[in-house]
């Protein structure tokens, strides 16, 4: 009697790589392990012995080791290891000794290389050294709002239906009526209907087709078919329609693969409503549309800051809905550049025309397009250069006051830095932020750079434009040309480090200590952020966002293949776990910030969060040794 | 040896071979005569196999076996892929609380064979191995009682049994005694509970091979935290 191993095999399909495997091949994979239980302190598998298994961690925890000593990895339940051996002669490469008190399961070398042969992302997850976040990258970005979102949140209205019998010109005066572009046609039941449309009086109809604006056009007057021509005659046999269940994902895939603009909604047999192209077109577009026009209706700060509430509220359902992080940080950023124009439209209003040219320029985050929900203003003010401090400052000292404020209002707190317009020193002619980046660029030394990174993150909000862009070409062209100044921003960006991971209920330094909490921004998204900044000045890059800064880089031969494409998983995972916890921080009604507590870390995360570290920890090796400090 | 000198065990390849040469039964004979290992066989060198049986009652006399499981394993590992399992129709009638206890159903037993037909298989998976159980009063008595009833001679053999390891530890310890002293509740020593002490996971219970790999995989946990790993096994059987 075969008795199936349901609580083995329960364990192994609900971790990566096994959760892909189906039922059949994962009993017989249950079935054929051998357990095996190490004392905590006990060695798993030793340098260069033979290994014939895959090993699978059903409790417990262990370290893993490179030959020459230093700790390699963690791993706990739901983890293998032992794959890079079975690959690569039979020999074990990488010791493993168990941390806790361990239970083994062993698979045998023919099953896995089954699991390898029968299955591709099984064979992916093994060979590739870090495939895993890649794939939960991936997925996320097909499960976007339009993949989760119902069609039948974009009907609006009931659908139009007419009998077959009605003429075309009486169809067209009810389309014209209605203002609506397409119309149901019925006809009286047949054996067989496949959709069903019961009238007022509940007599069944059975669905026929649809006539659209397009039919009258191609099916009536082009064939110079008289008016008094009834719609049932008209009509395609075919009818393709979605269900009302399905996503709005699938409804535009059903279109684009029939080649239609529009399509009945059915609630399982009857019409519930019919969506068209630009209904689709325009769901995707709404949330931080709407928003934006609101700020730019508001006449003063106080209006502005009551639309607080509905920030916090786009934010929360766009990563609620599953957009990915370029579409939050863009969509936050632009409500944040929103907020700064009225505002500087406002002080305009009260202050007059401006005495010379200027331009309104962010920094940081909101210069990226990569802004959260927490977030400080960075800002300066660049001047054209015929400004005159003694006759015109007074009227740009008013006019950044009046945005730092109405900032400060709507939930942007003052830099604590100074870096912003009412800063006397950020607030300067054209030719004199020239100056500044020159002494950067040219004399550079890290601590004079500590605090200046940000600024080479810079855009244009409000005003003259080419100001700011004058400045980003001033850079682009210089910064690759200076290793010395490439040098000290690669050691500064090295000032903040990953830890190895979250474990347990704690975070994991690389040293081994242990912390009950992580700053998120600090520990990995800033970190990267810097690394990536600094690679893009290397090749000369005008981006901004770290993503078109990445592509700028993958133009050239800066990094080796595949690199760039893990920095930006990792970037994305650990933007959307920073997005995702402000969530429940918002959710629970505690002010967001920028920590991840480990008890709200589930296990995937945790485990996409230490690949992620591990990338950038990976990244910031790489960045020491590529911009050393060249010899005095 | 002092450590296999102990009172409660018998001289187990003395008692073996004698029943080889006096079984009737040609299936209980070659079990006999496959016999036991050296009481000074180091654990980690004997060939081992966890018993589990799911039986109506506590009392073999009264009760009756309803399902067995086994798994053949050393110290180092526990092989799944020689495991068995047999549901089998007890000779008495089944009460339903049993039923309820073990999901195994009146159905199940009405189309399952009677412990006969599966006897030889079960003494062969069994054979020249050191029997584990968690609690002994139950396999080989029940297997003993079933088999007087069926053949007319019974049937008795070594076994390790990881509860009364626990015993040992946890119950009979000064630090035992002083939780007793102090009344506290003694500690758990049921299968589940012994083995949240070394960090094992937690199994679906009353399983009889899911009980089996619980039980090997205890005894693998006991060894490992409490004896050194050529502890010879006639210290450890009963």
């Amino acid at each position: 009697m075969e008795v199936e191993l349901l609580d083995i095999r329960q364990h192994m399909g609900g971790f990566p790589p096994f959760d892909m495997i189906d039922d059949d091949l994962l009993d017989e994979v249950a079935g054929q392990i051998e357990v095996a239980y190490f004392k905590a302190g006990s060695d798993i598998l030793v340098y260069d012995q033979e290994i014939h298994h895959l090993c699978y961690i059903r409790s417990g925890a262990v370290e893993v080791y490179r030959r020459n000593g230093d700790l390699y990895n963690w791993l706990d339940e739901g983890d293998i290891f032992g794959h890079f051996g079975l690959m690569r002669n039979n020999r074990v490469r990488f010791p493993v000794r168990a941390m806790e008190d361990t239970l083994i399961y062993f698979i045998p070398e023919v099953l896995f290389e089954k699991l390898c042969e029968s299955n591709d992302n099984f064979a992916d997850f093994v060979e590739l050294e870090r495939p895993r976040l890649q794939a939960t990258i991936e997925e996320q970005k097909k499960n976007n709002d339009m993949m989760i979102t119902r069609v039948r949140k974009l009907v609006s209205r009931y659908p139009l239906i007419v009998a077959a019998s009605t003429t075309v010109q009486e169809a067209a005066h009810q389309l014209t009526e209605s203002q609506v572009s397409a119309v149901l046609v019925v006809d009286s039941m047949n054996d067989a209907p496949r959709y069903i449309y019961r009238d007022s009086e509940a007599r069944p109809w059975q669905v026929r087709g649809i006539l659209t604006d397009s039919d009258f056009r191609g099916r009536v007057v082009a064939k110079g078919l008289p008016p008094e021509t009834p719609v049932g005659e008209i009509i395609g046999d075919r009818l393709i329609v979605i269900q009302s269940d399905e996503s709005v994902y699938e409804a535009m895939l059903t279109m684009l693969r029939n080649n239609v603009h529009h399509l009945p909604v059915m609630h399982r047999l009857s019409p519930i409503g019919i969506v068209h192209l630009s209904d689709i077109i325009r769901y995707e577009t709404n949330s931080s549309f709407y928003l934006v026009s609101n700020i730019f209706s508001q006449v003063n700060a106080a209006g502005m800051a009551r639309l607080a509430p509905d920030v916090r509220a786009a934010f929360v359902s766009m990563v609620d809905e599953g957009a990915d992080s370029r579409m939050v940080g863009s969509a936050l950023s632009t409500i944040g550049r929103s907020f700064t124009r009225r505002l500087l439209e406002l002080a305009e209003e009260s202050l007059g025309p401006p005495p010379v040219a200027y331009c309104f320029m962010a920094l940081g985050s909101l210069a990226r397009d990569e802004q959260s929900i927490v977030t400080d203003q960075d800002n300066a003010l660049v001047l054209a250069d015929d400004f005159d401090p003694d006759e015109h400052d007074a009227y740009f000292a008013a006019l950044a006051g009046i945005v730092s404020d109405g900032l400060n209002t709507c939930g942007y707190p003052y830099c604590k830095g100074d870096i912003m317009a009412t800063n006397r020193q950020w607030r300067q002619p054209l030719s004199v932020w020239k100056q500044y980046f020159n002494d950067w660029l040219n004399d550079p030394t890290p601590e004079r750079l500590l605090n200046s990174s940000i600024f080479f993150d810079l855009d244009a909000i409000y005003g003259d434009s080419l100001l700011v862009e004058e400045l980003q070409e001033l850079i682009a062209e210089k910064a690759a040309k200076k290793p010395l100044f490439l040098a000290a921003m690669a050691l500064n960006a090295l000032n903040r480090t990953p830890p190895l991971g979250i474990f347990r209920t704690f975070v994991l330094e690389q040293d081994g200590k242990k912390n009950n909490s992580i700053n998120l921004k600090r520990r990995g998204i800033a970190p990267m952020v810097d690394l990536i900044r600094v690679h893009a000045l290397a090749c000369g890059s005008r981006a901004q966002n770290s993503f078109d800064r990445l592509d700028d880089i993958d133009q050239t031969q800066l990094l080796a293949p595949g690199v760039s494409d893990n920095l930006r998983h990792a970037f994305e995972f650990l933007s959307m776990s920073r997005y995702r916890h402000q969530v429940i921080d918002i959710k629970q009604e505690r002010p967001p910030d920028n920590n991840i507590e480990p008890e709200n870390v589930s296990d995937s995360e945790r485990h996409h969060l230490k690949d992620s570290f591990q990338i950038l920890d990976y990244a910031q090796k790489f960045l020491r040794f590529r911009f050393p400090m060249p010899a005095e | 040896m002092a450590l296999f000198a102990k009172a409660a065990a018998p001289d187990w390849p003395q008692y073996l071979a004698q029943r080889a040469a006096t079984a009737r039964d040609a299936r209980l004979a070659r079990f006999f005569a496959a016999g036991t290992i050296a009481p000074d066989t180091p654990i980690n060198e004997a060939p081992l196999v966890a018993l589990d049986m799911e039986t109506t009652g506590l009392d073999p006399q009264r009760h009756a076996i309803v399902s067995i499981g086994l798994v053949p394993f050393t110290l180092n590992r526990i092989a799944l892929a020689q495991r068995r399992y047999w549901v089998v129709r007890p000779l008495r009638p089944l009460s339903d609380e049993s039923v309820a206890f073990h999901h195994i159903t009146h159905a199940d037993i009405a189309q399952a064979p009677i412990i006969d037909a599966i006897l030889a298989e079960l003494l062969e998976a069994l054979a020249g191995r050191l029997v584990v159980v968690h609690f002994r009063h139950i396999e080989r008595p029940f297997l003993n009682t079933t088999l007087q009833a069926l053949l007319g001679e019974g049937i008795q053999f070594p076994v390790i049994d990881t509860m009364s390891i626990e015993a040992r530890r946890y119950r009979q310890s000064i630090w035992a005694r002083f939780r007793r002293w102090i009344r506290r509740p003694p500690v758990s020593i049921r299968l589940h509970n012994s083995r949240m002490r070394y960090g094992l996971p937690a199994y679906q219970g009353h399983h009889a091979l899911t009980d089996a790999l619980a039980t090997a995989e205890l005894l693998q946990a006991q060894i490992a935290r409490h004896f050194p790993a050529d502890v010879p096994i006639g210290s450890l059987w009963r």
